[in-house]
């Protein structure tokens, strides 16, 4: 039982780390919070849903489906959500939260409209697929979606360190101006990352349609939340924070469950939040220097 | 622009004074209780149900259930009722002016309705006043039958559908140890965990675990796997069915097969939608079951179809019952008497309806053996 809660928890964590892995990227550039990531995330999965159940393609088709869906979302929310607030004369620096908080009203209600209320089955054979070893089962799912989380980190731990878009991005995420005065488009580096990170939510939202085969309009909301909560654990625009933030919750609401009472599993996500405030404000793995970015 | 307004004011003032004294004219044969020349004893029954408003959908079954039966009641000669149907648009105030209306000027000698357990509430005690026997179709809120001596109900509340399923699943399958997970954040399902706890001790089940859950929640593996390692031999699952399937889902894929027990939240087609293969192995109670091997049942559903192009429902299914039970009281008072349909209500025993066979006990609730289903196959079939 030990282990297979411990892989229940690791899969969780998993999607939980690539939700989360959106959220911190726009944020460590654009030092705004994307509201919208949960339901671009939501959109992600019912691409899933469509690809695998309505046209009954294979699991490949979905993701790239959804990688392009969300991505193009992630465009238009950038190009009309974020841009005509960006630069401007007397724009509160929260007018682009509320109007990401606009963006995910549409989405889930465009979402309740084209695809309905309840639940959606997601149907595809490799969810079935299962080793055992001893006592416990491991579904390939559950180890794709452990590579996945591991490889989107590493991917993007990487670009960002050793590529000539990476560094363009954190010297955007540095000093807009700037980066822009030593030749980087910034326009262009902004759009780039709100795709990227959208793209991943869409990839999030396949992984949980495969893990869990629950796909709705609201979940948006659900996740959205916990990824934020674990952004503030590991520290804000932080790779590995998030990395480290999302396993951590995962781990600890699955074992909860397991060892304590399942009413407290929501709660558990915000209480890690109050004490790691107050112990570690810029949190897990946040430098305090990041505060003169702003 | 005054004037228009003005013009267009009488015009409606004329209007509806038209209108007012033409239902002005309907209720003149008020009090006329007689005996027909055919030997169909003559009753006025009124009708107050939810016709207007968000939930017309449920006024509409009703009324369609109750016409249906009246046009069968009629043709078979025994008794002669006059249906006077009133809307209540699913308001408390509505419901007790129409109840008022049908009682002080319509002079009818029995009510079916209304619709709501909230506006049951407001209308039986009045009807209690009056002294005319009514009877809720609908109404499953706790505490409606007794409501007053004259105030009786044929839709069986939950806490009579859960324990009927889970003592015919331990019948089956010789269950010792059960385990619970319920949805903890809504009334719905919380009260069905309560009635699925009550249901534990009673019947001497001993309970392994008792899980939670939220509406929306996607993972479930957690309490799952805990369940599976606890070994129970039925799980009693008090969830909405949008959730509910997504457990049976994600509880099959990890090879936990026992059989589950749904309140009736659990109890909809969606689920087989939803969980697919998954679904197998789902135990429900019901009131109505369209489907069931009945020749009462199956000329029913076929004579509803034809006449308004849908199955029945269990709101029309409920509502053609009560206008049974009431002719069947209206047959045996044999006089056209409030008090007499009383009393020939409360007297109503085992008779045989398209629910079931039909009861009332002491308070004038129904008693009944609920329907039980399970999804074999990827679809309701009876439980036995």
């Amino acid at each position: 039982m030990l282990i297979e809660q411990l892989i229940n928890g690791l899969t969780l964590g998993s999607i939980y780390v690539v939700v989360a892995l959106g959220y911190t990227l726009v944020f460590g550039v654009l030092n705004i919070v994307n509201m919208g990531h949960g339901e671009i995330f939501m959109f992600g999965a019912f691409m899933g849903v469509i690809v695998t159940n309505s046209l009954g393609l294979p699991l490949y088709v979905a993701f790239l489906v959804a990688i392009i869906v969300t991505g193009i979302l992630g465009y238009f929310l950038e190009r009309f959500a974020l841009r005509p607030l960006r630069g401007k004369e007397g724009v509160s620096h929260l007018a682009p939260l509320i109007s990401t908080i606009g963006v995910s009203i549409f989405l889930e209600n465009a979402a309740h409209h084209f695809f309905g209320a309840g639940n959606q089955p997601f149907r595809t054979s490799f969810s079935e697929l299962n080793i055992t070893i001893g006592s416990t089962t491991v579904y390939y799912v559950q180890i794709l979606i452990f590579v996945i989380a591991i490889l989107l980190m590493f991917g993007l731990t990487f670009w960002l360190s050793k590529t000539k878009a990476g560094k363009a991005l954190r010297a955007s995420a540095e000093n807009l101006a700037v980066a822009s005065l030593l030749g980087v488009n910034t326009k262009r580096v902004i759009t780039q990352t709100v795709i990227i990170a959208s793209a991943m939510g869409g990839i999030a939202g396949i992984l949980v349609g495969i893990a869990f085969n629950s796909v709705n309009p609201q979940m948006g909301l659900s996740f959205g939340l916990k990824g934020l909560a674990i952004i503030i654990l590991g520290g804000l625009g932080n790779v590995r924070g998030a990395m480290a933030g999302g396993l951590i919750l995962g781990l600890s609401e699955t074992f909860l469950v397991a060892y304590g009472n399942s009413g407290y599993r929501d709660a558990i996500a915000f209480i890690a939040i109050i004490v790691i405030l107050i112990v570690r404000p810029q949190g897990l793995f946040g430098t305090s220097t990041s505060k003169s970015k702003g | 622009m005054n004037k228009r307004i003005k013009l267009l004011f009488s015009v409606l003032m004329v209007f509806s004074l038209v209108v007012l004294t033409a239902c002005g004219n309907n209720t003149k044969d008020a009090g006329d209780k007689e005996i027909g020349a055919d030997g169909a004893v003559k009753a006025k029954i009124g009708v107050i149900s939810y016709l207007t408003g968000p939930g017309a959908g449920y006024g509409e079954a009703i009324t369609n259930g109750l016409k249906l039966a009246n046009k069968e009641l009629k043709e078979a000669g025994e008794v002669d009722l006059e249906l006077k149907i009133e809307d209540s648009a699913g308001k408390q105030e509505e419901a007790l002016s129409a109840a008022q209306k049908l009682m002080n000027s319509d002079n009818v000698d029995a009510i079916i309705g209304p619709t709501l357990s909230t506006e049951m509430f407001v209308v039986g005690p009045e009807a209690e006043l009056n002294g005319v026997p009514i009877m809720g179709t609908s109404n499953t809120a706790e505490g409606v039958p007794q409501l007053g001596e004259y105030v009786f109900r044929n839709s069986i509340p939950e806490t009579l559908a859960i324990p009927a399923s889970v003592q015919k699943a331990i019948e089956k399958y010789d269950v010792k140890k059960v385990a619970i997970l319920y949805g903890n954040d809504d009334v719905f399902t919380k009260a069905g965990y309560d009635v699925m706890k009550k249901v534990a001790e009673d019947l001497n089940l001993e309970v392994v675990t008792t899980e939670t859950f939220q509406l929306g929640q996607s993972d479930y593996k957690a309490q799952l796997t805990k369940i599976k390692n606890l070994n129970p031999d039925l799980i009693l699952a008090s969830a909405l069915y949008n959730e509910g399937a997504v457990i049976l889902d994600q509880a099959r894929k990890m090879g936990l097969d026992v059989p589950f027990v749904g309140g009736n939240g659990f109890n909809s087609p969606e689920v087989i939608k939803i969980a697919g293969e998954a679904s197998n192995g789902l135990i429900v109670a019901t009131p109505w079951f369209a489907h069931k091997d009945d020749e009462k049942v199956k000329s029913f559903v076929k004579n509803y179809k034809e006449a308004y192009g849908v199955e029945p429902d269990q709101f029309a299914a409920q509502a053609y019952d009560g206008l049974y039970l009431m002719a069947e009281a209206v047959k045996n008072a044999g006089v056209a008497d409030r008090d007499e349909i009383r009393d020939a209500l409360a007297a109503i025993k085992d008779f045989k309806g398209v629910l079931g066979t039909m009861s009332f006990d002491e308070d004038g609730d129904i008693v009944m053996e609920p329907t039980v289903l399970i999804i074999e196959g990827n679809e309701y079939i009876v439980f036995e």
